[in-house]
């Protein structure tokens, strides 16, 4: 019998091969891929989150425990749809238009994925009609928005700005994060909420998806 | 364009004595802008500013251009009264302003009338350095060879020494689309190719070139590049304990390697201020360079506030919002306290106390963080040491790591460098990976996986 909590340690401690040779193991003994999403693959990742959280994690152990998830979901995923099952839920993200960085937008993006999220990256630079288009072809019910300069936040406030004009405003909840950017400021512009830190996120993005939830 | 250099590989330094690696005091002084000479026994404050929240646009245009009429008039004004010896402005060109070089151009006229004038009324020494962004980095895989933003860069480079630059930086990026996949995972193979195969190959492409528009010129000089978007990455990604410190300063050694590269085609110096790497820099070339720490706290936090000033030439504050503070506005506050930091240094050195202020402001901070560690005047001459020992950058920049670890080690062991358990499993893996790497470049770059081969493309750095 294949011991299953393998599969919760191979995860934790960001190892692929384990993840996946347990994941196939446990598929061929016929055991039910959404358990084992449920009860040990998102487990998993929320105690990679809290040692993150507690400084126990650095990124580079976090992100390996997000790639082994991944590896073993990849394998899920097609099961899954057969059964109807949905993410937590399906993000758009992107670092605003006239801001190259990237490293913050790339650290959500991976715990989002981490944490059950169907995660579009739309890059940096991007223009507001990009996330009002990604919203509409992705399904999306979360959009992300990245900005690490002052000089670029106000390409935020646009970018929600655009999403009303487009009428996608109602559908999707709005998420925003960045060096100079605060929870204040999230009010001002109109969105929905704002996190400090990725993991953070990852619990935002779960409170607004309920509030949002997702076709 | 013409090629106007040929690479020349350092392989001495040109400060081989740690008592001669001090702040003020460069081996090859640069004589630049309005008579001012940087290098040659003083420090002088680089100040450099920017603009508070406002979208960049034809229509915000006259309040930005008003913007830094009163940063300029504001910081001259703090420096005539405060009776400075010498005063460079940095003005980094926001992306927008590389975007479209006219208007980065235009600031930079409008810098150097100020300059001029108060050369011209009052008399002071100064510079201007400019920075264009590199905005090259847009694509992904980014092209940086070609296209619409190289154009442009280069562009905003003719533009701003037509319009008076007197020193000419950048803050390259050709390798960061690996180094931050590689940071982000912690995997020194793909740190190590980053920094040293492709940061290499772009910088000594793209300073030829920066180089070769400074001779045409003839008055602009092409000062130096920063890691910032490597090693500083890395050392704020440590500040918000998303990395490990070791991590960042063996990270900040590898780096030196590819900053190096700039001088290799001919950037006489000052490096730009946030490249940490500059000690190393300066050991090994004899530049002068600038450099930022506890008066850059408007800008950014470090663990190398009196530690960076050791061996300084030009003390910056980094950046700083042009907005009000109850002193006045803060890029003028600024000034003032650069002003402070460099009167000190320069009294010490009249005084023939310069090692001795230099020590203690190393001392103060080496064995508080591994990053300071590694850039104490003896780390700085053991690194630089490594790197010159080696024939090729690849090689350069696992050997510059070995070092910082060595260093780390032994401040660990013998100097009170106190390592947390996770810090030390780190250095453990940091060592293990970097003695397992191969021999060649090539070999690296073949054991790539494909996941890293699909961030960039060979051909934006000359490769196979």
């Amino acid at each position: 019998m294949n011991d299953l909590s393998n599969l919760y340690e191979a995860i934790l401690n960001g190892d692929n091969a384990t993840a996946l040779e347990v994941t196939k193991a446990a598929l061929a003994a016929g055991t039910d891929p959404g358990s084992l999403v449920t009860d040990y693959m998102i487990p998993a990742m929320d105690e990679v989150g809290r040692r993150f959280e507690s400084e126990e994690y650095f990124v580079p152990d976090l992100l390996l425990s997000g790639r082994a998830m991944k590896a073993a979901l990849d394998i899920l995923r097609p099961l899954l749809a057969a059964t109807g099952a949905q993410p937590a839920g399906r993000v758009v993200i992107g670092t605003v238009k006239g801001d190259l960085h990237d490293i913050g937008k790339n650290l959500v993006a991976a715990m989002l994925e981490g944490g059950g999220f169907e995660v579009t990256d739309l890059g940096t630079d991007v223009a507001p009609e990009k996330f009002v288009e990604a919203i509409s072809t992705k399904r999306a019910n979360l959009v992300c928005l990245s900005a690490l300069l002052t000089v670029t936040m106000p390409a935020m406030r646009t970018t929600v700005e655009a999403l009303k004009s487009a009428g996608v405003r109602d559908r999707v909840k709005v998420m925003i994060g960045g060096a100079p950017v605060t929870a204040q400021y999230a009010r001002e512009i109109g969105a929905d909420g704002y996190s400090e830190n990725a993991s953070a996120a990852v619990a935002l993005a779960r409170r607004l998806a309920i509030e949002a939830p997702h076709a | 364009m013409p090629e106007v250099s040929t690479p020349s590989s350092y392989r001495t330094l040109a400060i081989p004595d740690v008592n001669e690696l001090v702040f003020g005091q460069a081996p090859h002084p640069v004589q630049c802008g309005f008579g001012l000479q940087i290098g040659a026994g003083s420090v002088f404050p680089e100040v450099n500013f920017t603009l508070p929240p406002i979208g960049i646009s034809a229509e915000t245009w006259p309040e930005i251009l008003g913007q830094y009429e009163e940063m300029a008039t504001n910081i001259i004004r703090r420096a005539l009264s405060l009776k400075v010896s010498g005063l460079v402005l940095e003005f980094e060109l926001l992306p927008a302003m590389t975007e479209t070089p006219e208007w980065g151009a235009e600031i930079a006229a409008l810098l150097h009338r100020h300059l001029a004038a108060a050369h011209d009324k009052h008399g002071l020494p100064s510079a201007l350095r400019v920075t264009p962004t590199d905005i090259r980095d847009q694509g992904k895989p980014p092209q940086l060879r070609k296209g619409m933003h190289f154009e442009r860069l280069l562009r905003s480079f003719e533009l701003c020494i037509v319009a008076g630059a007197d020193i000419l930086s950048i803050e390259s990026v050709g390798g960061k689309e690996l180094h931050d996949r590689g940071l982000m995972l912690g995997d020194l193979r793909a740190i190590v190719f980053a920094l040293g195969v492709l940061c290499p190959a772009d910088m000594h492409w793209l300073w030829n070139r920066i180089v070769s528009l400074c001779a045409r010129n003839g008055h602009t000089v092409p000062g130096g590049d920063s890691a910032c978007g490597f090693a500083n990455t890395a050392m704020q990604l440590a500040h918000q304990k998303m990395l490990p410190e070791v991590l960042a300063a063996v990270v900040r050694a590898m780096s030196a390697v590819r900053s190096l590269a700039a001088f290799e085609e001919g950037a006489r110096g000052p490096s730009k201020d946030c490249a940490y790497e500059g000690p190393i820099l300066k050991a090994i070339t004899g530049a002068p360079i600038s450099m930022e720490g506890k008066s850059a706290s408007c800008a950014h936090f470090s663990p190398l506030g009196n530690i960076a000033a050791s061996m300084c030439d030009l003390w910056s504050n980094e950046s700083v919002q042009n907005v009000r503070l109850l002193s006045g506005n803060a890029p003028e506050a600024f000034t003032e306290t650069l002003i402070y930091d460099c009167r000190l240094m320069n009294v010490a050195s009249a005084r023939g106390a310069a090692l001795t202020m230099r020590d203690w402001l190393s001392a103060s901070d080496e064995f508080l963080s591994p990053q300071a560690a590694v850039l104490s005047p003896e780390a700085t001459i053991a690194i630089a040491k490594a790197i010159v020992n080696e024939e090729d950058e690849y090689s350069r920049t696992v050997a510059a790591g070995r070092a910082a670890v060595t260093i780390l080690r032994e401040g660990a062991a013998h100097r009170g460098l106190v390592l947390s358990k996770k810090e030390i499993l780190w250095l453990d893996r940091i060592e293990s990976a970097l003695d397992s790497l191969p021999g060649s470049a090539e070999e690296l770059q073949a054991s790539l996986n494909e996941e890293y081969k699909s961030l960039f493309l060979p051909e934006s750095y000359g490769l196979q």
